[in-house]
């Protein structure tokens, strides 16, 4: 049996998190046509932290900020064994025109971000959309999708599952796979 | 986020196939319908009010008594889920040459139909059909037995506007007897927590609901007193009126005094002093169960109930199609 490893420490969480908002910063200039979109239920815990960086990094917020939630635009409605409960969607503004970074936490197959582009588009047609994650999981993709910001890569096989912790939910900051069978410490 | 990756992922499914009857939920059930038509909300308030969820089934609307808001409502709810939809009204179909219900409805399942919206003036002809045939059936209302998206949209609208159901004493006021949306409506209520009294003339309410377990009076002004919301449901004109129908189904002498004694208005509202949530089903008769000055005031949620009866619509056939099994993924 495989130990569970740890790949991000609350500490270089901390790190990686500053430098994805640093190259934020870089391509986006003022932030003024930006809108920062969380993908429910788990995006939103980083894009709150995206959020949170940037405002102290810049000291003003001038980009608009919402989350999104891609329950109903998923394309396994009617193949899984349960439905999935949707979230909340809170968007307040159109995207028409905007440069949207779309930020969830782990980016897999790709799936949940074209169900996520699909119903962005229904607010609108943005000039430009972007995509930031903070663990890629390289040679899983379904769909011919990539990341512009990525945390850390990752290569895990499929048995193997990826999980982001957060402070605010589960006490700490930490980044881990486990091996599916395996048991958690 | 894949899938793999959300553990904690809250997921959840109605417990019963098709929506017959409300008396056959749990409060379980009605929360989670409660959740998605927040969502459904958040959706119809977006610029582009549709999501792609049921593109890949079809639904009939199969109605064999008259209906307009009921009909649209279920419409509307249907394509905002992009579904297939057909429709289907009995004063236009080969019904009138006789047909059976059965087979009425078997033909139009042979041209592959997933979920059956329905209304009949037959009570318990939507358990008749869920026995008979493969696809899923919504009753949509059964002659004077049920009509459980009514009764979820109303508990709906009064969770909206007081936040909560539960604890909340609410009187149905009118023609209880030949009301299916009272009967829900009482299953439903007490189902989610909230103490429910009947109000009308004697001859409007049937003897049997004091196994149901609901307050009976006759005084609307006792009843008014007592309660935070008041549901006043339409006096069935078509039952009333003299010669159409014979005189043995009148329940009262005249509409006039109907509205003297049991009609809702803005005088009897002041003198019991509550601001008292007030709903209708509709059509309003209006000056005869309802005055206009109530009925387009502040504290009546009218309007609300028919803007939340299409959200209410599609978490039920979302919920209720999430049961079936899709194509085989690829």
């Amino acid at each position: 049996m495989v130990e569970p490893r740890v790949i991000l420490d609350s500490q270089k969480f901390g790190l990686v998190l500053e430098r994805l908002c640093h190259q934020l910063i870089e391509n986006h200039d003022g932030f003024a046509d930006t809108c920062l979109i969380g993908i429910q239920p788990r995006g939103i815990h980083l894009s709150r932290r995206v959020d949170q960086t940037l405002l102290r990094l810049t000291g003003e917020r001038n980009w608009q900020y919402g989350v999104l939630d891609p329950t109903f635009y998923r394309d396994d409605f009617r193949r899984r064994d349960m439905p999935l409960k949707p979230a909340e969607t809170r968007i307040d503004f159109l995207v028409e025109g905007k440069d949207v970074v779309l930020i969830d936490d782990v980016f897999y197959t790709g799936r949940t971000i074209r169900a996520a582009m699909d119903g962005l588009l229904h607010y609108g047609r943005p000039a430009r959309v972007e995509l930031l994650v903070l663990i890629d999981r390289r040679l899983s993709r379904h769909l011919p999708i990539q990341p512009d910001y990525v945390g850390q890569t990752v290569d895990a096989v499929i048995s193997e599952q990826v999980r982001v912790e957060w402070a605010e939910a589960e006490g700490q900051d930490k980044v881990w796979i486990v091996s599916q069978n395996a048991v958690a410490p | 986020m894949s899938p793999q990756s959300s553990p904690s992922l809250d997921k959840s499914t109605l417990s019963v196939p098709h929506l017959i009857s409300i008396r056959d939920l749990t409060p379980a059930d009605l929360d989670l319908i409660f959740h998605f038509s927040d969502q459904f909300r958040e959706v119809l308030s977006r610029p582009i009010k549709r999501v792609p969820s049921l593109r890949d089934m079809t639904i009939a609307n199969l109605f064999f008594e008259n209906s307009t808001r009921t009909r649209i409502s279920f419409e509307l709810a249907e394509k905002r889920l992009s579904a297939d939809v057909v429709n289907f009204s009995a004063s236009s179909s080969s019904v009138k040459k006789g047909e059976t219900l059965l087979d009425t409805v078997n033909n139009i399942l042979a041209m592959k139909v997933d979920i059956v919206v329905m209304r009949h003036p037959s009570p318990g002809a939507p358990v008749f059909l869920a026995k008979h045939i493969d696809a899923q059936v919504v009753n949509a209302g059964d002659g004077t037995h049920e009509h459980p998206t009514q009764a979820i949209l109303d508990a709906y609208s009064i969770r909206e506007r007081l936040g909560r159901v539960a604890g909340l004493k609410v009187v149905i006021i009118g023609d209880i007897q030949h009301s299916r949306v009272a009967l829900s409506n009482i299953f439903c209520l007490q189902k989610l927590g909230a103490e429910v009294m009947v109000c009308g003339p004697p001859t409007l309410i049937p003897r049997h609901m004091q196994t149901l377990n609901v307050h009976v009076s006759h005084n609307l002004r006792e009843a008014l007193a007592w309660c935070d919301v008041a549901n006043v449901l339409r006096i069935q004109l078509e039952r009333m009126e003299e010669g159409g129908g014979g005189s043995a189904l009148r329940s009262f002498p005249s509409l006039r005094e109907y509205a003297m004694v049991y009609g809702v208005n803005r005088r009897i509202l002041d003198e019991v002093g509550k601001d008292i949530l007030i709903l209708h089903p509709g059509p309003m008769n209006r000056g005869v169960e309802i005055t206009s000055d109530v009925a387009d005031s502040g504290q009546s949620i009218i309007l609300d109930q028919v803007q939340n009866g299409v959200i209410t619509r599609m978490a039920v056939l979302y919920l209720l199609a999430a049961r079936q099994r899709g194509p085989e993924s690829v």
